[in-house]
């Protein structure tokens, strides 16, 4: 299994240690060339989406991977990845791969001082460590998309088909179960194609 | 459903660093600016009411920014935004905090306010970035609660020699404490004049507790690239930006080169039509060693 992890800014490094330990291949998309390589699975890692979102672009990876996320490749997306995917971005026009209708508000926690770090359900795994770093949350999300996780009321984990979006940081704490469930869900969809090809 | 929050601000602000990794924090005096820096990929930014290099010309006492001048480019950009407080002085730190800054530089850049202690960061809950020109100094912030560390280059000079001398002092002291014996790492700490605890950190890990960050003399998109080679996690761009003939490009020629820091070709094109850099000094042209102040 080979999962490719978007390394144009931010915490990838965190993510690729996990994905490795649980014996996945990673590789690094830094501009356009770096897609010519076969990879099965995308991680969106934390950091700014800002930043994020203008080098996707700039370095031609924008469309080739919106499109291959529209073709049901899975994503693991935590923090900006959470933003890149949602098709809106409360009180801002910014707008991104937008592949899961879901709003999410950017900084909902406010600004560092309301960073934190809580314990919390994630459906179908049981309680995780759930690190929030300026973290988003979802404001809502329409019919299909599945609330994985809520804490103070608020939607912070949902899945949208091979999507998996975090608002926290999975990649921070020991515990690899998100991680777990993520390379479930690439084995699956792999083991799902074979079948459709030898059909 | 059971929550359970749970309060570490040391880990939260180390974290907060690791977000920032692979980014390029550039120097910001008005909003217009900080707008600028956050729509050409700045990560984070530093607002300061003079960018080092006129800090440097105009001379005299450097203090903390006017807290309004700050809060207007807190309203201005969405990206994290980062302040400077002098070395020691912990009242300016407290406004700094009281204002819900993402980032204290406790920087040597202003005008030192205590020739002896430096800030105990442990006592705030936003976090801290320090500079270090040796892993003595770095462990020794690290100890008084930074959770991010950058080299001290020499600000405002535009000259790129002391952000690599520092960055390749600390990686070569990394790897010594790396080598060593297990019961030699006690008279390391001793010559270090840091605690054993951060020392065996080292040893074990070969690396820094907290992202290490290069700082001062970044002016070009090479500039840039070089430090990301020699090991920088990320890097300051303070008046190598504004004090050039085209903000915009140069900024976000920087963010690419730093992304891309291995494509020597990208960052040939990138270099390209860049307009005038900043003139600079050269290191031995200054009679104000800023990296000299707080050891």
């Amino acid at each position: 299994m080979k999962i490719a992890v978007l390394a144009l800014q931010g915490a990838f490094i965190e993510h690729e240690e996990v994905l490795s330990a649980l014996g996945a291949e990673c590789v690094e998309l830094r501009n356009a060339d770096d897609l010519r390589q076969d990879f099965d699975a995308l991680v969106l890692p934390g950091g700014e989406s800002t930043v994020q979102g203008k080098l996707l672009r700039e370095s031609g990876m924008f469309e080739p991977l919106k499109e291959r996320i529209e073709a049901g490749m899975p994503v693991l997306a935590t923090c900006a990845g959470m933003i890149l995917l949602a098709d809106k971005i409360a009180g801002d026009d910014a707008r991104h791969f937008a592949t899961i209708p879901m709003t999410v508000k950017r900084n909902a926690y406010g600004r560092q001082l309301g960073s934190f770090h809580a314990y919390g359900e994630l459906e179908t795994v049981g309680e995780v460590p759930m690190t929030f770093i300026r973290a988003p949350y979802v404001v809502s999300a329409e019919d299909g998309v599945e609330v994985l996780a809520k804490v103070d009321g608020r939607i912070v984990a949902v899945r949208y088909g091979n999507q998996l979006a975090l608002a926290f940081h999975p990649e921070l704490d020991d515990d690899r179960q998100v991680h777990r469930l993520f390379v479930n869900m690439v084995e699956a969809y792999l083991h799902g194609s074979q079948q459709r090809h030898s059909a | 459903m059971s929550e359970q929050k749970t309060e570490n601000r040391y880990g939260l602000n180390k974290q907060l660093a690791q977000m920032l990794k692979g980014g390029v924090i550039m120097d910001v005096t008005t909003p217009e600016q900080a707008r600028i820096a956050e729509a050409a990929g700045a990560c984070a930014v530093m607002a300061l009411e003079r960018i080092p290099a006129d800090i440097r010309a105009a001379g005299g006492v450097s203090r903390m920014s006017d807290p309004k001048m700050i809060k207007g480019i807190q309203e201005a950009v969405s990206i994290p935004v980062m302040a400077k407080c002098r070395i020691g002085h912990f009242v300016e730190a407290q406004v700094l905090e009281a204002i819900e800054i993402d980032y204290i530089d406790e920087s040597e850049v202003l005008s030192p306010a205590d020739n002896v202690y430096h800030i105990d960061k442990h006592q705030f809950k936003v976090p801290f970035v320090c500079g270090a020109k040796d892993l003595g100094e770095a462990l020794r912030r690290i100890s008084e609660g930074a959770s991010m560390i950058r080299t001290k280059g020499e600000p405002g000079t535009g000259d790129i020699i002391q952000a690599v001398q520092h960055m390749r002092k600390i990686n070569a002291e990394i790897a010594r404490v790396a080598s060593l014996q297990k019961d030699e790492l006690f008279e390391a700490a001793k010559e270090l004049r840091v605690p054993y605890d951060l020392v065996q950190y080292v040893h074990e890990n070969r690396r820094l507790p907290v992202v290490n960050f290069a700082a001062g003399g970044v002016a070009t998109p090479a500039d840039a690239a070089l430090m990301m080679q020699l090991g920088a996690e990320g890097v300051f761009v303070g008046s190598g930006i504004f004090k050039s003939g085209n903000p915009e490009k140069r900024a976000a020629a920087i963010v690419q080169s730093v992304t891309n820091y291995k494509n020597a070709d990208l960052i040939a094109r990138l270099s390209e039509d860049l307009g005038e850099a900043m003139v600079g000094i050269n290191e031995d042209e200054i009679s104000l060693l800023m990296a000299e102040r707080g050891k």
